[in-house]
Parts: C-alpha cells; sequence; structure tokens
C-alpha cells in the first residue's frame, strides 16, 4: 500500500508521545492554542494593513488575496456582526445563534455518516483481515471508491434516495447527506483498521497459535488491541471527512437547515454584507474542532491500548 | 491464518446478492415521486426548483401556503436544488413529476434525449442584465469584443453570445469569467462587465457600498445592458412536464391542468400582495433580508406581468427567437448549444389553456392588464 515504512513496525517499540495531565500541563496547553489563534488574527490584520491593496498576482494565479474590506473584513468587523441580528426582521435572532443551529444539524448528519462509516470501514477490514482473496480483491474498489466526484455521486444518491420506501420508512433528504459523508469517512477507518489489524508479527501470532487460539480468539485478544493506536487516526481523518462530505453534500443536494446551505445564502450576501458570510465559515471551523475533540474522548476510553500512535 | 478460497467465494457470491436486492429494493415505487404525504385523497406531486427558495419563486410557494394546491385536489412538495441538482434531468430520471427550468438549458437537454415539454412559460421575458461600470466605455453588446464578461456558467452564457452571434460578433475574443454567488469579482474589478438577474445580482450592486463615497452605489454608477433590448434574450422560468406521460397517463393530464391553475393563482396572489409573498419565501429559508426579498418578488412581478397572452402562454414569436438565439450562439470556444430545431413536442400551450378555460369564471386576472409594480427602496446588505 501507500503508506510509508515506518507504520510497519510494530507500535510497542515506540515510547508513548509524551501527553502532560498535570494542571500546569494543561493549562500551557490552552496558552498556547489561544496564543496561535491571537497569532492568526494578528497576520490578517498585518497584512490587511501592509499588504498590496490588489494582492499578488503572477501570470494567472492569485498568490496573495486583495486586502480590501470585500476580500478580507476586519477582524472586529466579524465578530460584532456575529452578536448582530441576522436580518433587520423583527425578532430576527443574532448571527452566532443561526449559525449554531445550523452547525448543530450538519454536526448531527456528520456523526449519523461518520458512524455508518465506522461500522463499513470496520466490516471490510475485518472481511480484508481474514480473507486474503477478499483483501487483493476489495482494495482497489476501495480505493476507486475515493476518486468519484462528490458533485457527480450527490444527485445520484438523492434521485436513489426519494424512491427507497420501505412499509413506514421513508427516506429523507438528510440521510442522502448523511450517506454521502459516510462514504467519505469510511475510507481512511477501513485502511487504518486493516493496517492495525494486520500489525501483530509473525512472533505475535505464533504464539497465538501455540496457545491453540482459534481466528476469533487470536482477532479478540491479539489484533483488534493491536489496531487501537492506528484506528484512532483513522477515525479523527474519518471524523473531519465525515464534517467535510456532509457539508458539501449539503450544499450539493439543497437540503436546508445545515451550515453549508448557510455558507452559500450568505455567500450571495457578500457584497453588500461582507462580515456576515465569515459567520458560517468560522462555524464550519468549530464544527471540524468539535467533531475530532469527540473522537479524541473515544481515544481516552481506549487509553490502555494507546501505547503509541501512528498518524494515518 | 487460513484462507479458505471456496469459503471467499461462497462470501463473495453471498455480498453480491444481497446488493443485487438492496438495489432492488430501491428502485420500487416510481411514479409516485413525492411519497404518500399522509393528506386523505389528494394527489402527490413533487416540483423540482433550480436553486434555493426565494422570491423567484414566490408564486409556487404562494400556492403552497395559501392553499391554492389543496383546492386543486394536490399535495405538492416543493424542492429547492442547491447546484447540483439539475432540475430537468430529475425530471427526465422520474424523481419530480414537474420541474422549473430555462428554456435555453432544457433545449440542450432535449438534444441530448430528455423527452420533455414546456407546458408554461411562467417568466415572459429575460431577467438577465449584463453589467459594467459607467465609466468602462461598455455601452452595447458591441463592445464586449476583448472584454473580461462575466457569467455564472452550467448554460446560464447563451445569451451572451446569442446577442454577440445576432451582432455578427466572434464571441471567441471573449474571456469568460466564471461568476461566484455575489458580484465581488465585479466590484474588485476581475470583470469587465458581469452577469446580474434583474431581481438578484442588480440588486446586490445597489445594496453595496462604494468605498469612495461611503454611501450605496446608486444605478448611475453603472452601464446596463438589458437582452430584451440588446437582442440575445432567450425565455427563463417554464414548468416542464415528462413528455410521455402528458401524451399517454390520463391521471397525469389531469393533474397538470390542476397544477397550473393552483400556480397562476400563486402568482396572481404574488402580483397583488408582494409583501405578503416576500414574507412567504422568507419563511421557506430564503435568507435574504426583507428589502432584497420583496425587491426580488417586485423584479419577478415584473418579468410576469403584465402577460398579454395570458400567464404562461407560449408566445410562438418568443419560443423561435430563443431556438434561434440556441441554433445561432457559439461559445467562446466554439461549441453550440443545440446543433437542430428542437422536436414539435417541445413546448405546448394545450394544457396552460385549459387550466385558462376553467379558470375563466373566477375572479382572477390572467393578463395582469392591472399590474403595477411598487416601489422598493434597497436598503445596505438588503436587510
Amino acid at each position: 500500500m501507500t503508506a510509508p515504512s515506518a507504520l510497519d513496525a510494530p507500535p510497542a517499540v515506540r515510547p508513548a508521545r509524551g501527553r502532560g495531565t498535570s494542571p500546569r500541563a494543561n493549562l500551557m496547553r490552552i496558552g498556547l492554542g489561544a496564543a496561535a489563534l491571537l497569532g492568526i488574527a494578528v497576520v490578517w490584520e498585518l497584512y490587511k494593513w501592509l499588504g498590496p491593496s490588489d494582492g499578488l498576482v503572477i501570470g494567472e494565479a492569485r498568490l496573495l488575496p486583495r486586502t480590501s474590506d470585500l476580500a478580507m473584513p476586519h477582524i472586529p468587523d466579524m465578530l460584532t456582526r456575529l452578536f448582530e441580528p441576522v436580518t433587520r426582521a423583527d425578532g430576527s435572532p443574532p448571527l452566532w445563534l443561526e449559525v449554531a443551529n445550523a452547525a448543530a444539524v450538519t454536526l448531527g448528519i456528520a456523526a449519523v455518516g461518520w458512524l455508518l462509516g465506522l461500522i463499513v470501514g470496520l466490516a471490510l477490514s475485518l472481511v480484508m483481515v481474514r480473507w486474503r482473496l477478499a483483501e487483493s480483491s476489495l482494495m482497489p474498489w476501495i480505493v476507486l471508491s475515493q476518486t468519484v466526484p462528490l458533485i457527480a455521486f450527490a444527485p445520484v444518491v438523492r434521485s436513489w434516495g426519494s424512491r427507497i420506501e420501505i412499509g413506514a420508512f421513508e427516506w429523507q433528504d438528510w440521510m442522502s447527506v448523511a450517506l454521502i459523508a459516510s462514504y467519505l469517512a469510511f475510507f481512511p477507518i477501513a485502511i487504518g483498521a486493516l493496517r492495525g489489524l494486520q500489525s501483530p508479527t509473525a512472533m505475535h501470532n505464533d504464539l497465538m497459535k501455540s496457545y491453540a487460539a482459534g481466528w476469533w480468539a487470536t482477532l479478540i485478544k491479539l489484533r483488534l488491541p493491536a489496531s487501537v493506536p492506528y484506528l484512532l487516526p483513522a477515525l479523527r481523518l474519518g471524523a473531519a471527512n465525515a464534517v467535510v462530505g456532509a457539508i458539501v453534500a449539503e450544499v450539493s443536494t439543497g437540503l436546508r437547515g445545515g451550515i453549508g446551505r448557510m455558507i452559500v445564502q450568505y455567500a450571495g450576501q457578500a457584497s453588500g454584507d461582507p462580515a456576515k458570510s465569515w459567520g458560517p465559515i468560522f462555524g464550519a471551523i468549530i464544527l471540524g474542532l468539535l467533531a475530532a475533540g469527540s473522537v479524541a474522548l473515544i481515544g481516552g476510553g481506549l487509553r490502555n491500548y494507546r501505547r503509541a500512535e501512528v498518524s494515518a | 491464518m487460513t484462507h479458505s478460497r471456496r469459503r471467499s467465494l461462497v462470501v463473495g457470491a453471498g455480498l453480491l446478492t444481497s446488493a443485487l436486492i438492496l438495489s432492488g429494493c430501491s428502485t420500487s415505487g416510481d411514479d409516485s415521486g413525492g411519497g404518500d404525504g399522509g393528506s386523505d385523497d389528494l394527489t402527490p406531486v413533487s416540483l423540482q426548483l433550480q436553486w434555493l427558495p426565494q422570491g423567484q419563486f414566490a408564486g409556487y410557494y404562494a400556492a403552497l401556503d395559501q392553499g391554492f394546491f389543496e383546492e386543486e385536489g394536490l399535495d405538492v412538495e416543493i424542492i429547492p436544488s442547491g447546484g447540483d441538482i439539475v432540475p430537468q434531468d430529475a425530471l427526465v430520471a422520474g424523481d419530480v413529476d414537474y420541474a422549473i427550468a430555462w428554456v435555453p438549458k432544457a433545449l440542450g437537454s432535449i438534444e441530448a434525449g430528455a423527452n420533455i415539454t414546456d407546458i408554461a412559460q411562467i417568466f415572459q421575458r429575460s431577467g438577465t442584465l449584463q453589467v459594467a461600470w459607467a465609466d468602462s466605455g461598455i455601452e452595447t453588446v458591441a463592445d464586449f469584443e476583448g472584454k473580461r464578461i462575466g457569467s455564472w456558467g452550467f448554460g446560464n452564457e447563451w445569451e451572451i453570445f446569442a446577442a454577440m452571434a445576432a451582432e455578427g460578433l466572434d464571441s471567441t475574443s471573449v474571456e469568460i469569467i466564471t461568476q461566484d454567488f455575489n458580484m465581488n469579482a465585479f466590484l474588485e474589478g476581475d470583470i469587465d462587465a458581469a452577469q446580474a438577474m434583474t431581481y438578484n445580482e442588480y440588486a446586490q450592486l445597489l445594496e453595496s457600498t462604494d468605498p469612495d463615497t461611503g454611501e450605496l452605489y446608486q444605478p448611475e454608477d453603472f452601464s446596463v445592458i438589458d437582452y430584451n433590448e440588446a437582442g440575445g434574450a432567450m425565455l427563463q422560468d417554464a414548468i416542464w412536464a415528462d413528455t410521455e406521460r402528458l401524451e399517454s397517463d390520463e391521471e397525469y393530464q389531469e393533474t397538470t391542468v390542476a397544477f397550473l391553475k393552483a400556480v397562476i393563482k400563486g402568482w396572481a396572489y404574488a402580483a397583488s400582495d408582494p409583501e405578503a409573498a416576500a414574507d412567504i419565501t422568507i419563511n421557506e429559508g430564503s435568507g435574504w433580508g426583507l428589502t432584497h426579498e420583496l425587491w426580488m418578488v417586485n423584479e419577478t412581478n415584473k418579468l410576469i406581468w403584465p402577460s398579454d397572452n395570458g400567464i404562461g402562454i407560449i408566445d410562438e414569436e418568443a419560443w423561435n427567437s430563443t431556438v434561434e438565439g440556441a441554433l445561432s450562439a457559439t461559445n467562446e470556444s466554439g461549441a453550440s448549444l443545440i446543433t437542430e430545431e428542437p422536436p414539435s413536442t417541445a413546448y405546448t400551450n394545450e394544457w396552460i389553456q385549459m387550466a385558462h378555460d376553467e379558470l375563466e369564471g373566477d375572479d382572477i386576472d390572467l393578463t395582469g392588464a392591472d399590474f403595477e409594480p411598487i416601489e422598493v427602496e434597497l436598503t445596505e446588505g438588503g436587510e
């Protein structure tokens, strides 16, 4: 496969990464995070102040953006816009609330997509680790599946979905979006899980054989625990993919209520109200962080198996 | 580990079978489209729009909100599109019963094999403008040559090329720049003349602040080319139906007439009370501010009313000039939209005429002879 050779080394030989758990180390990490955010804001404003007003264009390609208020609104403008009402209509909620609601909808859909991707990804990896023939016949298709462009795929999913009606169950539009999200999420999970399940060396396997352990016992006692360090980064990648997939699929299928559609809607208003269109973009960023953070919580539950984590 | 070849073959066959069973399930239930909806004795109908809910579609949403569809015995589901759902494709695929699409785009699909029919020409006029700065020297289509011309693509560009073809201009000399959802590329100077719909993007310009004066841009700041006057205008929002079902499915024929009657009532409602219609589309989640939405409904009304032949009737002359434009236009890379005349099934006034006849006794002005647009004052950001 395409993974670097370092991944093939058994995880046990590498020392655990230093993870500060003392309150002081935690404070330090939060402080560093905040400083990085502030740094980005300072760079943004500095560039806006000092950068070339027409940006930098070499040939046809724009390397640096314009510094106008249309292209790069001031940070304080974008932040204060979040606390102003969405429109001037009576009872219009503040922008941040509208963004938060939309983000919650998308997060829910992405979570369903991620779960689906997890189930499919794990199932595929188990089948592939059980039968070598399955690995060599399935793997090309799994890789190929990711080359299908989403914009070609999304309308087909919705079209098929709209015809599904089994008894009382009727396909909802959000399910198409969740399905597309899972389509992006299952790939890193399947690859990561397979690599993890295959990570025990011949020596480990031989030991299990000498205990007369069957395939299932080997799976549960040896392969599954060994796969955790590979699986966790894959789950995180899967979560990020699910969020991106949900946002893109919302745009392409026209699903209402989510952050993807809000980005398109407010982009249409960016000429008259440039700061407004950044609201849902911030929402999408926080959404991604939340998704990755939730996976970190799962990692906490599996702490005993995380002897070393392998970057996926 | 034992790798049993036979067992894997069995599993493979099992997987294949279950996949087939699953795909078999998914294609059941074909013509109902909108699902059973749950209401008694109403015929489920689905309508595919070509964009998000907004004032451009006020008449359909008004018909839904005011119960006009229900009066006609229909349970209508309006399906918005985010851009990747092409209405005429959804119609051909049987996902929906009716679709809203521009005539030139649908003509392209028809030549590619789509069997669909224009059953009501809701917009009687084109709403497309090409907007340049007042001091740019671009006053007519003749000034386009060698310029950077903006368009959204996806078939929205054909009026530009039809207008250029009508003037005998060389369309390969223009650089077509794909426009975004907003007018920033034009305001920042990346585009010399940008495409703008009267009901949306033109308003976006007038809602934006001129950084030099700190005030909103005024109409005098722009040089506006209207394709209705400059030539090249094509018919836009029309209701499309499945040709085959229209010919053979009696139930569909009845539904079509009932559907058109309700749509006419909806647009009449939007004309008489644009404020209420704008409220309806805002409640449907258009996401625009109040003044922008009201502007959109009002400008859309102007494209529909007055309708000399009666709302929805396809004017043969306008149809022919759209076809002519589509035949003559070649884009910047020399490709043309269609190469031969569309079949006679491409449009019919049969059903819209029936709807008119059935509405004759009612108190509805089918031509909009008394239609008066309102004045909408735009505000910053359209809020």
